[in-house]
């Protein structure tokens, strides 16, 4: 365990922890956009910059993203210093002119008494404010159907090609996760389209839902050297089949 | 013949200088990119070919090198005949058989090829003298020019790879990095970090498995000195690698080279080939046992990928995108091992002090700032290209020295250091001593060792704009406040030079700089408001005539700026007339003439072509007809 202070007050987490997860710990609350629990640190919104500084360093602090700096003994946390505070704006005002009509922009400003952008809003508002976790979730999947294409001012997050991409398996994981729903898609019964994809549902052979793709199937199928009949019945099946082989060996003992 | 002890080595040296010794006459075409782009290699083919057809190969020993970039490309193709030393500038094929018959046969010189000094516009006979060659000290640079960078020999002859001979077989590791603290190098490439310290980080890092790395991308526009040494002298590049690899324990190296660099990536992979035959790379390096290598890596093509993170990022085979990390790279660098990342620069040094010692490196520069620096020096003055001069000399003895001063003896304005980071230091620093510390106080920085000259007729305003436009396409787009503060703060300045600046626009400037200076992830976005801030800090006034007057001070901005021509200066030279791109000039030769407003597109071609003072004069668009100069 390590032991350190945010605003004053005192945090132990485990060895490990970021600072996030210390504030997180103790309730105090730092805004994020880029982060989630499932998936590595990435450091790209920067909204969760904090100063942290140590008693050695006489006097000197540093400012680091709180989402990714480990936790450490001694550490001194503040999130709200001056210079913090003042960055943050900045950063939440930039956000704002990308994307001036997305609801949670507009709320993580507003939360810092930004009502309008001081910048040039975008010609072409989007919601996407770039934070990457589509693409990292499709990544952790061991998918990578989508990524950011080009770079700078320019970049977006996109198929290979602006085509619908191949790899795809439609697990909607990447909209899903997305904190601006900005990702479409369409699900029904028999059909799911998604990056301008479409697939066919599988429908479970005891109880008929649509729980899954072709293509999800196969994909885990391939994945874990199962025949992919496995995953065609789903988990509220599988559990009740379960159940009711565990009884049937219960009553034949 | 592989080398195993001292002896052997210096056996090898003496043979090579006596070879050397034995041509009676040297003839040095620089094969430099700058030059081969003005059609040296038909020079050197032309030489080889007539020194061969008059019999002077055979009868006074003439030979034929080519050799590495010069740094003054400006000026070429060069050719240097030693050992007279005489230089030839802007050499052509045609020249060649006057240069065999006057000079290399007949001992004289040929006024007409020799550089002409701009100052007193007189011939200077010798490469020495030369005031754009006579104030430098080259160390990093030292054989460039000199030797053939394709024939380890030569180099060899010119004390190559000493430097490593020293280390490995009277030095114990911990010795050579205590000469290179000793030395007070510090890193080439950028902000000038402490080499010994990041060696030492390395060596004392846990595991086995250890990198070291050449940083060289270069991706600063304009910026040549990398690409320079490693196509004139890669093994001076090599030398300071095995020597870092053997101190710091690694046993595996990159060499990562910008893309555009095909004839680097050229001689590079003779040089290793070469040293490897030599064994001072490879296995069992001069025999003791130690193995180390290096690979070549094509670069991404992104000025990003030069910074450490996305580098290291971009030889593992992934997207070249800066990674935040909060550990060093000496202990979690290249495949998370401990790494050593240097500049080629850095790099090219090193063997130079192990050869020379700490004391004779330390010996130039500043308190803090140690050795000589390469410098590529562009933009309006008389001599432009590269150069390599001891830490602490003063900008104005760059400018007015080296340089020649500015083109058309114009006032001098800013000098622009450290590339799209760095910064612009104004006429009043101008005995400025260049090191890492004055050029940081300046608001700059040493970067890369690049410098722009600016004359007069340079907007500051739209200097920072320039660099904002070329980082909008380098940033990666993977952080905020790089991404969208370099979108916004592109727009600002777009408003400012069209003359749509409001008031408040400074210090949006300043909050949005200050925003990313502190929020970025790496050091592009960081360093990207450099340019912003230093233009603000010193030519204020120059914003705030852009905002609050609609006007251009320097006559720059096309949309703020008219030009007229005074009738009573005006002699008729009709020289404005052929300049003017646009139809919008009417005269007679010898008669005055006028420029009509409503086809004027501003260009200032015939501001800049007129040679009568004042005839050609500009004022603010706004008040049109006020006809008050700026
Ligand atoms: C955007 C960016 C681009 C950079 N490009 C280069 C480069 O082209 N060459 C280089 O040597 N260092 C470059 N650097 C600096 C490197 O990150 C690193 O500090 C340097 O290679 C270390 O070597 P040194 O200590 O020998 O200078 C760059 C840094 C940034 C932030
Ligand atoms: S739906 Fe397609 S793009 Fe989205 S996470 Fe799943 S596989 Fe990746
Ligand atoms: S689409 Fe959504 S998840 Fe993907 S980068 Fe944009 S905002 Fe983030
Ligand atoms: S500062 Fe710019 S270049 Fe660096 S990570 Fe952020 S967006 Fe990329
Ligand atoms: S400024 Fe350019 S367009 Fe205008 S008169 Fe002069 S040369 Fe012609
Ligand atoms: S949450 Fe930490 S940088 Fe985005
Ligand atoms: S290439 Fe010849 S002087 Fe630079």
């Amino acid at each position: 365990m390590v032991t350190l202070t945010i605003d004053g007050r005192v945090a132990k987490v485990p060895a490990g922890a970021t600072v996030l997860d210390a504030a997180r710990a103790i309730g105090v609350r730092i805004p994020t956009l880029c982060q989630h629990e499932a998936l590595e640190p990435w450091g790209g919104c920067r909204l969760c910059l904090v100063d942290v500084t140590k008693k050695e360093w006489r006097g000197w602090q540093k400012m680091v993203v709180s989402c990714m700096f480990p936790a450490e003994d001694g550490l001194a946390v503040a999130t709200a210093t001056e210079r913090v505070v003042a960055t943050r704006k900045v950063v939440l005002d930039l956000l704002l002119a990308r994307c001036p009509d997305t609801p949670l922009v507009q709320r993580l400003a507003h939360e810092h008494g930004i009502e309008r952008t001081s910048y040039q809003p975008n010609p072409e508002p989007t919601d996407c404010v770039l934070c990457g976790l589509c693409t990292r979730v499709c990544d952790s999947i061991g998918v990578s159907a989508i990524a950011t294409v080009d770079r700078g001012a320019g970049k977006e997050v996109a198929p290979p090609f602006h085509q619908p991409p191949p790899d795809c398996i439609g697990c909607l994981a990447c909209a899903e996760v997305c904190p601006t729903d900005c990702i479409p898609y369409q699900t029904s019964d028999s059909a799911r389209s998604i990056w301008g994809k479409t697939f066919t549902m599988v429908r479970c052979p005891h109880c008929g839902r649509a729980h899954i793709t072709r293509e999800q199937a196969a994909f885990y199928a391939g994945r874990g050297g199962v025949p992919e009949s496995y995953f065609e019945t789903c988990d509220a099946c599988k559990r009740t089949q379960m159940a009711k082989t565990f009884t049937s060996l219960s009553a034949v003992r | 013949m592989r080398i195993e002890s001292a002896a052997a080595y210096d056996e090898l040296r003496r043979r090579a200088r006596e070879e050397a010794a034995a041509h009676r006459q040297e003839i040095l075409v620089c094969c430099g990119t700058g030059c081969l782009a003005n059609g040296s290699m038909r020079v050197a083919e032309a030489f080889s070919k007539e020194l061969q057809a008059r019999g002077l190969t055979a009868e006074v020993g003439t030979f034929t090198k080519r050799t590495g970039c010069h740094g003054f490309c400006q000026r070429g193709p060069l050719v240097v005949i030693q050992p007279a030393g005489v230089l030839y500038t802007q050499v052509k094929p045609k020249d060649v058989p006057e240069i065999c018959e006057k000079t290399v046969a007949g001992g004289t010189v040929i006024p007409r090829l020799l550089y002409k000094n701009p100052a007193d516009k007189k011939r200077v006979e010798h490469y020495a003298e030369v005031p754009f060659y006579a104030n430098q000290t080259r160390v990093a640079m030292r054989n460039i020019g000199k030797i053939d960078p394709t024939d380890i020999t030569d180099a060899v002859a010119h004390d190559a790879w000493a430097g490593l001979v020293k280390a490995m077989l009277e030095m114990t590791p911990e010795q050579v990095i205590g000469e290179i603290e000793r030395s007070g190098l510090r890193g080439r490439g950028g902000a000038g970090f402490v080499t010994a310290r990041k060696w030492r980080a390395c060596r004392n890092a846990e595991g086995e498995r250890k990198f070291v790395v050449c940083n060289g991308d270069e991706g600063d526009p304009g910026a040549f000195k990398d690409r320079s040494i490693m196509e004139g002298d890669p093994h001076s590049v090599l030398e300071g690698i095995v020597i870092g690899a053997w101190a710091v324990g690694a046993h595996e190296g990159y060499i990562y080279v910008r893309d555009e660099y095909p004839l680097a990536v050229v001689n590079l992979t003779v040089a290793i080939e070469q040293a490897r035959a030599r064994g001072f790379l490879g296995k069992n390096i001069l025999g003791t046992g130690f193995d180390f290598d290096v690979t070549i890596s094509r670069g991404g093509g992104a000025f990003v990928c030069g910074e450490s993170s996305a580098l290291m990022r971009s030889l593992e085979g992934k997207v070249g995108e800066p990674r935040q990390k909060y550990v060093h790279a000496t202990d979690k660098g290249l495949f998370d091992r401990p790494t050593v990342l240097n500049n080629v620069e850095t790099w090219a040094d090193v063997g130079a002090i192990l050869l020379h010692g700490a004391d004779w490196f330390a010996g130039m520069g500043t308190e803090k700032s140690k050795g000589a620096k390469a410098f590529s020096l562009v933009g309006k003055v008389k001599n432009t290209g590269l150069i390599e001069l001891p830490m602490g000399m003063t900008l104005r003895d760059i400018v007015y020295g080296i340089g020649g001063g500015i083109i058309d003896d114009r006032p001098f304005k800013a000098v622009q250091t450290g590339g799209p980071s760095g910064g612009c230091v104004p006429e009043a620093l101008l005995d400025l001593p260049v090191d890492y510390e004055r050029l940081t106080e300046a608001g700059s920085m040493m970067g890369s060792g690049g410098m722009i000259v600016m004359d007069d007729r340079t907007c500051m305003v739209d200097v920072a704009r320039y660099f904002l436009s070329f980082l909008i396409e380098e940033s990666c787009g993977k952080c905020v406040p790089c991404r969208e503060g370099l979108k916004q703060m592109l727009v600002i300045y777009d408003d400012l030079v069209a003359g749509r600046g409001k008031p408040g626009d400074i210090e949006r400037i300043e909050t949005l700089a200050a925003g990313m200076q502190l929020g970025s992830l790496c050091e592009l976005g960081k360093s990207a408001p450099n340019p912003v801030l230093s233009t603000l800090r010193y030519f204020r006034s120059e914003y705030e005539a852009h905002i609050f007057a609609r006007a251009c001070p320097a006559g720059m901005c096309r949309d703020l700026t008219a030009y007229e021509i005074v009738p009573e200066l005006c002699n008729g030279c009709h020289l404005c007339f052929k300049a003017c791109p646009a139809d919008a000039i009417t005269g007679e030769t010898k008669k005055v003439h006028t420029i009509h407003q409503e086809k004027c597109i501003s260009c200032g071609a015939c501001y800049d072509v007129c040679p009568t003072a004042g005839a050609v004069r500009f004022f603010p668009k706004n008040g049109a007809r006020e006809r008050e100069a700026v």
